[in-house]
């Protein structure tokens, strides 16, 4: 951007970015420094990935207790897709709502949903407990994410409004004259523009989901509906207090390759979508 | 808006941009439908957040057990607060926590920011690295650490003690300090990327232009940096140290995977507490209590985020 507007000032060519980069450190020690911090960062991730060995991926399948690294995959593949779902559905129809077509009292809707930000969701687990538990979902993974789909409307709800608020008005307008209903103009017409909002949104919820621990280990009583981060020490806890260290990391990898693979896939829209829910 | 832009529109383009005025029945449709499509949200929001909120607050004036009958305790639970040795104790640790975590996050994550602050291909491919851990989630990272520094078989104990540094054989969480440090170390490791983010984007989206009259006026580097490039970034620092100060004080996973909260509970945050008195304890009133004297504190970080954020557009 920045570029785009030094242009015209200065008649004579020069390179911005070269100027403004040059002073403190000279080329080489910048590059032992990075590499450096490079190094340090990556070194968990070597030691994860060297521990894992195929007999700890072949005894997945079995585990005590009914609790098992494949049953909890199945787990955490199951809530992260439903919170995900729930979590872009919901704020894709709210922030065209309150984008589009404001109502009566919609403004103070979305002051309260921006509070919801602001409410640190552990501060609220123990009635969250009995609530769910009072409507038939304690223990429950559906249960579970619509909990975290609901931690994760704030954000979502902001970024879609700011999607939508952002393509021009005459666009829906020129789909509303050519005779398409309102629902129709938002699916046919407003959404494929907002795709990269909704790329956001469905990522930052897909690893708000899939990482989540406190609220899995408080909500859900029975092993078995363990996800993936939660079970992770009871799965290899052995007996007499010996712990299966390599299964443990063999988890760890299973937990955390996903993420990675999908940050370096869709890196641009997870950082556009950290960025404009943050800085705004 | 849309009118003055499009002077010779239509009767039904005119009707849409004023539908309130012009068409009541087509207004009224369009708010109806926008209440519609809110409704999930609201209902979600309804059901999962101010419904438990408000039981919070009214919890926490009883005596409440998980199983058996609720008793009146009046202001009880938050007298206790002030007097309970165990709650006052997490709190200073995690007080202890907030201070060591949120200056180290950010002089690392800025220097970082630095670092990468280059537009060229190397500088990019330096951030996706430092920004890798950010995408791993805080459990599995303290199960990854807890694996790392294990007495004996952890590959980093083994690694630092071939070299002298550490004995392997000693178990480094059983001491107070190797405890925390490895708690510090390994957020460092994994929000410290997430800073780098945020105070990056602030740092380009200071205009060139800022810099380089700076620099004509005859300022050195240092001056640059700290008349023109720190004001202008102080909404960008208002935000990470906002993010940071209420992610330590709400801290939980990784120490109840890295320490559980040991050495003899010397290491129980107050998020922790909460959590042993709610559901170990199962004195949920008092856990109530607890969760709203947290809420308020946040609540004071927010407001002085705001505050920072509100001088910041006058300076």
């Amino acid at each position: 951007m920045s570029a785009i507007i030094a242009t015209p000032i200065s008649a004579a060519p020069r390179r911005p970015e070269a100027r403004s980069t040059q002073p403190v450190l000279p080329r080489v020690a910048w590059w032992v420094i990075s590499v450096c911090l490079a190094v340090l960062f990556l070194y968990p991730l070597w030691v994860m990935v060297s521990q894992i060995s195929v007999e700890d991926f072949l005894s997945f399948a079995d585990g005590a207790g009914g609790l098992s690294v494949a049953s909890s995959l199945g787990n955490s593949i199951f809530v992260s897709v439903l919170a995900t779902a729930v979590t872009v559905l919901v704020s894709t129809l709210a922030g065209y709502a309150f984008s589009r077509l404001p109502f009566p009292g919609s403004k103070a809707v979305f002051f309260v949903t921006l509070i919801t930000f602001m409410v640190p969701f552990q501060a609220i687990i123990t009635p969250l407990y009995l609530v769910l538990r009072d409507i038939g979902l304690s223990n429950n993974l559906v249960g579970l994410s619509l909990v975290i789909a609901t931690f994760n409307l704030p954000l979502g709800i902001f970024l879609m409004r700011n999607s939508f608020a952002a393509i021009p008005a005459t666009l829906e307008e020129a789909a509303l004259i050519d005779g398409s209903s309102t629902l129709g103009a938002l699916w046919r017409i407003m959404l494929p523009v907002a795709l990269p909002g909704v790329v956001s949104t469905a990522l930052l919820a897909f690893f708000a989901a899939w990482n989540e621990f406190f609220a899995t280990l408080i909500l859900i009583t029975d092993q078995a509906q363990y996800t993936l981060p939660v079970s992770l020490g009871i799965l290899s806890a052995g007996t007499n207090n010996a712990v299966d260290w390599g299964l443990m990391q063999a988890g760890v990898a299973i937990t955390v390759i996903p993420c990675i693979v999908i940050y370096l896939v869709l890196q641009k829209y997870y950082v556009a979508g950290l960025l404009s829910g943050s800085v705004k | 808006m849309t009118s003055t832009l499009l002077p010779p529109a239509p009767a039904a383009a005119a009707a849409l941009s004023s539908p309130r005025r012009r068409r009541t029945g087509l207004g009224r449709r369009r708010q109806l439908t926008g209440a519609l499509l809110a409704l999930p949200a609201i209902a979600l929001l309804g059901i999962f957040f101010l419904w438990p909120l408000t039981r919070t607050v009214f919890m926490s004036f009883f005596d409440w057990p998980m199983l058996g009958a609720a008793e009146f305790a009046g202001l009880d639970n938050y007298a206790k607060a002030f007097t309970d040795a165990e709650f006052l104790r997490a709190v200073g640790f995690t007080l202890v926590y907030t201070a060591l975590t949120t200056p180290l996050l950010l002089v690392v994550g800025f220097g970082l920011a630095l670092l990468v602050s280059r537009r060229t291909r190397a500088a990019r491919f330096f951030q996706t690295i430092y920004f890798l851990p950010v995408v791993i989630g805080l459990a599995s990272g303290s199960f990854l650490w807890l694996f790392m520094w294990q007495s004996d078989v952890g590959p980093t104990t083994q690694l630092l003690g071939s070299l002298g540094l550490v004995d392997p054989a000693k178990n480094i969480f059983a001491d107070y300090w190797g405890a925390l440090l490895i708690v510090v170390g390994m957020v460092t490791w994994k929000v410290a990327g997430l800073q780098m983010l945020l105070l990056l984007s602030g740092l380009q989206s200071i205009p060139v232009e800022v810099n380089e009259a700076a620099r004509m006026d005859g300022a050195t580097g240092w001056q640059v940096f700290k008349h023109v490039t720190l004001p202008l970034l102080r909404p960008t620092l208002a935000l990470v140290l906002v993010f940071s100060v209420a992610g330590s004080l709400l801290a939980f996973d990784q120490f109840y995977i890295l320490t559980t909260g040991g050495p003899a509970n010397s290491t129980i945050t107050a998020v922790y507490q909460i959590y042993r008195t709610s559901f170990i304890q199962f004195d949920l009133g008092y856990g109530a209590a607890l969760s709203l004297l947290l809420m308020l504190v946040l609540g004071l970080v927010s407001a002085v985020q705001m505050l920072l954020l509100r001088n910041s557009d006058h300076s």
